[in-house]
């Protein structure tokens, strides 16, 4: 394992002092492990919390800024926040509106935020509401599961909810914003190679140099298929097919995320959304927004994931809203 | 025969030294069907539950169980935090300000905690979870106490239910949880959380055990030279 660490065990708080340093607009607590805007949530704002396991970088502290999150939860890697340092987020976020709680559907952070939502309701009277995001077209729907996986939707939805919460819509308008947003919205993922967890000290899964993972979600488990490596064309149609597929993207403007794992460079993801793009406009589906890089990572795996959104003029107009933060910056 | 307060810490240490001893094959089975974290997760808890029992004491069987929950929860993380946070909470609740638990007070608190894992995880028997392994045993304990045998072997009944559950994990697959996102490929693995509950019966049993039993809390729970003298009975 090569890192740039000091030692496993002390990753995330030293990268949260990293944090600190480099965005003085933010406030960091390293004791619970939270971002923070530099200024509290004005009076009336809805407060958007979020948060999970590390490794995802910049999900979720990079999402903190004007028009995004007001306060993001770090976990220790690919493991859930605890309820108390949710709901000290909760309470310290607020600021009278309520809370709107963004989770992304994995079995640990739906239990963690769900504790932490019935304890701040419980001790501290702040309104809580949750919305689930699971996006994952690679996991198949039923009951006789824990569910699709949150992923590459998680960043639209924080930053378009974001925008709502900042021109001063009420929590029960918020929460249906963000609830419509992980309703239009569909991801697909894959991967290269594994990625390390700095504790573990060596790869999740071994891929040889021929095959590749199909379906893989963002904390290095394994995905639901290998198949053997192919070109990026093929890629990119074992990519957009299932996710159109799942969801009809045709006669609306839909954003699109060609999102980076962490471990496979631009020039590649680039190459990737001219194939997914040219794809797209086989299938008919308009293209109005897109992103390519690294939003939602998983420590240093190669590959990538694809995840379109069906917008429509209002949320198109949140998606253009400005913001700043220090992962996503524009309009400011 | 009833089951004192020390008796249930020292169903905590055992639990602690089990998880401690094991750690390394909680996290290879977590690595093959999850995110190779169960085993320094439930390690890092169990460490901070005996450290908070060494730094204080309680006086009643709730106060202890609120506790251990509390500080799982907020030590482990993950999905085993609110699990096993919830299961103790619950098994506090249950059993009220007293200073011992008879067979009935001990068989309810269980079922409670059981009932807290079931409404927090929203499993079922046979999803390959904990539950695989819990809900056999709380039923070996009553079943056991039932036909009229005591504490001693009802526990060691329930560990071997959790243990025979256990095992019973590796050829399902999973629908529950993380493992569930691999589909079939969750078969032929056995499941890290039913093998952890296992180890808490099996601690469970051992605290049960006898005086003799009893007497080696200090040697299972504490890593070192095994040398508790043997108890005069």
């Amino acid at each position: 394992m090569k890192k740039l660490i000091n030692a496993p065990d002390a990753v995330l708080a030293d990268s949260l002092k990293g944090v600190a340093a480099a965005h003085p607009e933010l406030t960091v607590d390293h004791a619970n492990r939270i971002v923070y805007r530099g200024t509290p949530t004005r009076a009336g704002k809805v407060a958007l919390v979020s948060g999970g396991g590390s490794g995802h970088e910049p999900l979720h502290g990079g999402y903190v800024g004007i028009g995004m999150l007001d306060a993001a939860i770090a976990g220790e890697i690919f493991t859930s926040p605890t309820p108390d340092q949710i709901q000290e987020a909760t309470r310290v976020a607020d600021s009278g509106a309520g809370v709107l709680h963004i989770v992304k559907n994995y079995t640990g952070d739906v239990m963690n935020f769900e504790m932490a939502a019935e304890l701040a309701d419980a001790e501290t009277g702040v309104t809580v509401a949750t919305v689930v995001v699971d996006d994952d077209v690679a996991v198949e729907d039923s009951t006789y599961t824990a569910g699709r996986r949150g992923v590459g939707l998680t960043v639209l939805l924080e930053k378009i909810a974001g925008a709502a919460a900042e021109e001063g819509q009420d929590l029960a308008a918020v929460e249906a914003v963000a609830k419509r947003v992980n309703a239009s919205g569909r991801s697909m993922g894959m991967a290269l190679t594994s990625g390390t967890v700095p504790a573990a000290g060596r790869p999740t899964f071994d891929l040889p140099e021929d095959s590749m993972e199909i379906g893989v979600g963002i904390h290095g488990e394994p995905g639901r298929h290998r198949v053997p490596l192919a070109p990026a064309a093929s890629i990119a149609r074992q990519l957009v097919e299932p996710v159109l597929a799942d969801l009809d993207f045709t006669g609306a403007p839909v954003i699109a995320m060609l999102n980076g794992m962490g471990g496979s460079p631009l020039i590649e993801l680039y190459l990737m959304y001219g194939e997914v793009a040219a794809l797209l406009e086989t299938a008919g589906v308009t293209v109005a927004r897109t992103l390519v890089g690294d939003y939602i990572t998983s420590l240093d795996m190669a590959g990538c994931s694809l995840t379109l959104l069906r917008a429509d003029d209002e949320l198109l107009r949140l998606w253009d809203a400005p913001v700043n933060t220090p992962g996503l910056r524009w309009g400011v | 025969m009833t089951v004192q307060i020390d008796q249930l810490v020292d169903w905590l240490r055992r639990f602690r030294a089990l998880v401690v001893q094991n750690q390394a094959l909680l996290t290879e089975l977590d690595s093959a069907i999850g995110d190779a974290d169960h085993g320094s997760n439930m390690a890092r808890g169990m460490n901070a539950v005996v450290e908070k029992l060494h730094g204080e004491s309680s006086e009643t069987v709730d106060a202890l169980f609120k506790g251990v929950g509390m500080t799982l929860v907020s030590s482990v993380g993950g999905a085993s935090g609110p699990l096993y946070g919830t299961f103790f909470l619950r098994f506090g609740t249950s059993t009220g300000a007293v200073t011992a638990l008879d067979a009935g007070g001990l068989s309810a608190a269980l079922r409670a905690g059981l009932g807290g894992v079931v409404t927090r995880g929203k499993a079922e028997a046979g999803d390959k979870t904990m539950l695989d392994a819990m809900i056999p045993a709380v039923d070996a304990l009553d079943s056991a106490l039932a036909a009229g045998r005591d504490l001693a072997a009802a526990s060691a009944e329930a560990a071997a239910a959790a243990a025979a559950g256990r095992d019973a994990t590796e050829p399902l697959v999973a629908r529950k949880g993380r493992a569930s996102y691999l589909g079939d490929r969750s078969a032929g693995h056995v499941d890290p959380g039913a093998t952890s509950t296992a180890l808490l019966f099996e601690a469970l049993a051992a605290a049960l055990a006898g005086p003799a039993a009893a007497a080696e809390s200090d040697s299972a729970a504490e890593p070192g030279p095994a040398s508790a003298p043997d108890p005069t009975p």
